[in-house]
């Protein structure tokens, strides 16, 4: 299907502070793909998702999904192909319970009450989490909060996933889960992490960014497993390479 | 820490809210309506009056009962802000030193009996207001004003000070403890550095606001948030508006206090 490939051809943004934080960046992204995203600190992860996600406009270069190219008059079509969830969950969850959060979006989006209720109960039931429906977010766990958040972004039945740090801040446990529902969608996904064991479970692709290009892009087997690689992008290898490669000592 | 204690005590309103007792379960536009009608009657009786006031604690005390609210959490809350009440009425007695009544031969003024007057019409409101919401939930009172068509951008907004009224605190917290581990005795604990945390604490909301209006835009936001209704109007909340209403009006306009002191007096004799 051709309109789910997400574009990006020379893609620079400078902030409104003289900052250039993407310094052209090129990818193709086809249907159906796992990409990972990783890279140091400060390097432009945020900002190429924020872009990404029609928050931000490249400043030169192009992003198309699909056959549409991203600029102020298609920023509103672009969202509602693209799901985004945020780093930080608090900001995700603004409404004042579980459901009437993962209704906002359909609402929006102008469907009727039924089918609104309908996508609502469908999506806490794939994060397993419609027995919080009436609880208000600020007295949810983060591992709760998380799943919600990804589940008010599933009520709107965007084609791309889009995520920044999905992991973050949740206990082993709720990162397995986590990790299992994401393998689970078959949506196109984005996914910027430093969590390379993630990116390794979830993603076929990887590509690392430095300074606001792309480093190097390929297989996620490949490139971590490339020590050096990983190193001079101030990354490691993931936990279960380390532990193979210990493996083969003894 | 205290303002970690204070902090938790915040929440604790909030926890209150999520039982389910029959008041909890009243639609909060009757609830509102009935609290606002209560405030209104108690308000309207005239500055000398204390005795006709008593009855109306019924309607706070029924709340509290029926809502299962402990008695402290709500009397703690009206004695941190009574020292308003006590500075408005404080100089009554000085300026109003007409005597008005002697029970067993003590004078007592005119300023002393609207002091008194003041403070109970203060502690009856007050409590009735914080009940309101002990027993309601915010958002649900959110919903009961939006439907009473109080304009929706005010009522979105109530909405997001109190979601991130919960978020503010939990960043203050932080940061205050974060002062607190590396500040000794009085050292750290200066305004200068107060002034600074309040600083970054503004630009950190700020930052914040933006991200959570790009999480809102991510989800076709366009200016339009819809309230959810998850209250119908049955008899029962008919049946406690008429109640309640009526017995304010008795009790405004009828001096119950004064019938059953008469009463006992005649049958004593």
């Amino acid at each position: 299907m051709s309109h789910h490939i997400v574009e990006l051809k020379d893609v620079h943004f400078r902030y409104p502070d003289g900052t250039g934080a993407l310094n052209g960046i090129s990818f193709r992204i086809i249907h159906g793909e796992s990409v990972g995203i990783a890279g140091a600190n400060g390097m432009g992860k945020t900002t190429l998702l924020l872009n990404l996600s029609a928050h931000l406009i490249p400043t030169k270069g192009e992003i198309s999904i699909g056959e549409v190219t991203l600029d102020k008059k298609t920023r509103q079509e672009i969202r509602k192909k693209i799901g985004f969830v945020f780093q930080r969950t608090d900001d995700q969850l603004f409404m004042p319970t579980v459901y009437e959060d993962v209704a906002f979006g359909p609402i929006n989006l102008g469907l009727t009450e039924e089918k609104v209720d309908e996508r609502v109960k469908a999506a806490l039931e794939m994060v397993a989490c419609l027995h919080l429906s009436n609880r208000p977010p600020h007295r949810l766990s983060e591992g709760q909060k998380r799943a919600v958040a990804i589940a008010t972004v599933m009520a709107m039945d965007p084609d791309i996933l889009v995520m920044d740090e999905p992991a973050s801040n949740l206990d082993p446990k709720s990162r397995r889960q986590l990790i299992n529902l994401l393998k689970g969608f078959e949506h196109t996904k984005i996914i910027a992490s430093h969590d390379l064991d993630l990116i390794l479970d979830v993603c076929e692709r990887c590509i690392i960014i430095r300074d606001g290009k792309v480093v190097d892009d390929g297989p996620s087997e490949e490139i971590l497993m490339n020590e050096d690689l990983l190193k001079e992008n101030s990354l490691e290898l993931p936990l279960s390479r380390q532990y193979q490669n210990l493996k083969k000592f003894f | 820490m205290t303002f970690d204690l204070e902090f938790f005590n915040i929440g604790y309103l909030d926890t209150l809210s999520y039982k389910r007792t029959f008041v909890h379960r009243l639609d909060p536009r009757v609830k509102i309506l009935v609290s606002f009608a209560f405030i209104l009657f108690v308000v309207s009786l005239p500055k000398y009056e204390l005795s006709a006031l008593m009855p109306f604690f019924i309607y706070p005390v029924f709340l509290m009962n029926a809502g299962d609210i402990p008695f402290k959490a709500i009397a703690k809350k009206v004695l941190f802000i009574s020292p308003f009440a006590i500075f408005i009425g404080i100089f009554n007695p000085l300026l109003d030193t007409e005597i008005m009544l002697t029970p067993f031969g003590i004078p007592v003024t005119g300023g002393w009996l609207s002091f008194f007057s003041i403070l109970v019409k203060f502690i009856l409101t007050v409590s009735t207001a914080l009940l309101l919401i002990a027993v309601t939930s915010f958002p649900g009172i959110c919903e009961a004003l939006e439907r009473l068509k109080l304009p929706k951008l005010f009522v979105i907004q109530l909405l997001f000070l109190y979601r991130y009224l919960f978020v503010l605190l939990d960043v203050s917290l932080r940061m205050i403890r974060a002062r607190e581990a590396r500040s000794f005795g009085k050292r750290g604990k200066e305004i200068k550095t107060f002034i600074r945390l309040i600083s970054v604490l503004l630009v950190r909301s700020i930052e914040r606001a933006e991200r959570i209006y790009q999480a809102m835009l991510s989800r076709g936001f366009r200016g339009e948030i819809k309230v959810l209704r998850r209250h119908k109007l049955g008899y029962r909340d008919i049946a406690f508006a008429a109640v309640s209403v009526s017995l304010f009006y008795i009790f405004r306009n009828v001096n119950v206090v004064n019938i059953v002191g008469e009463t006992m007096k005649s049958l004593s004799k």
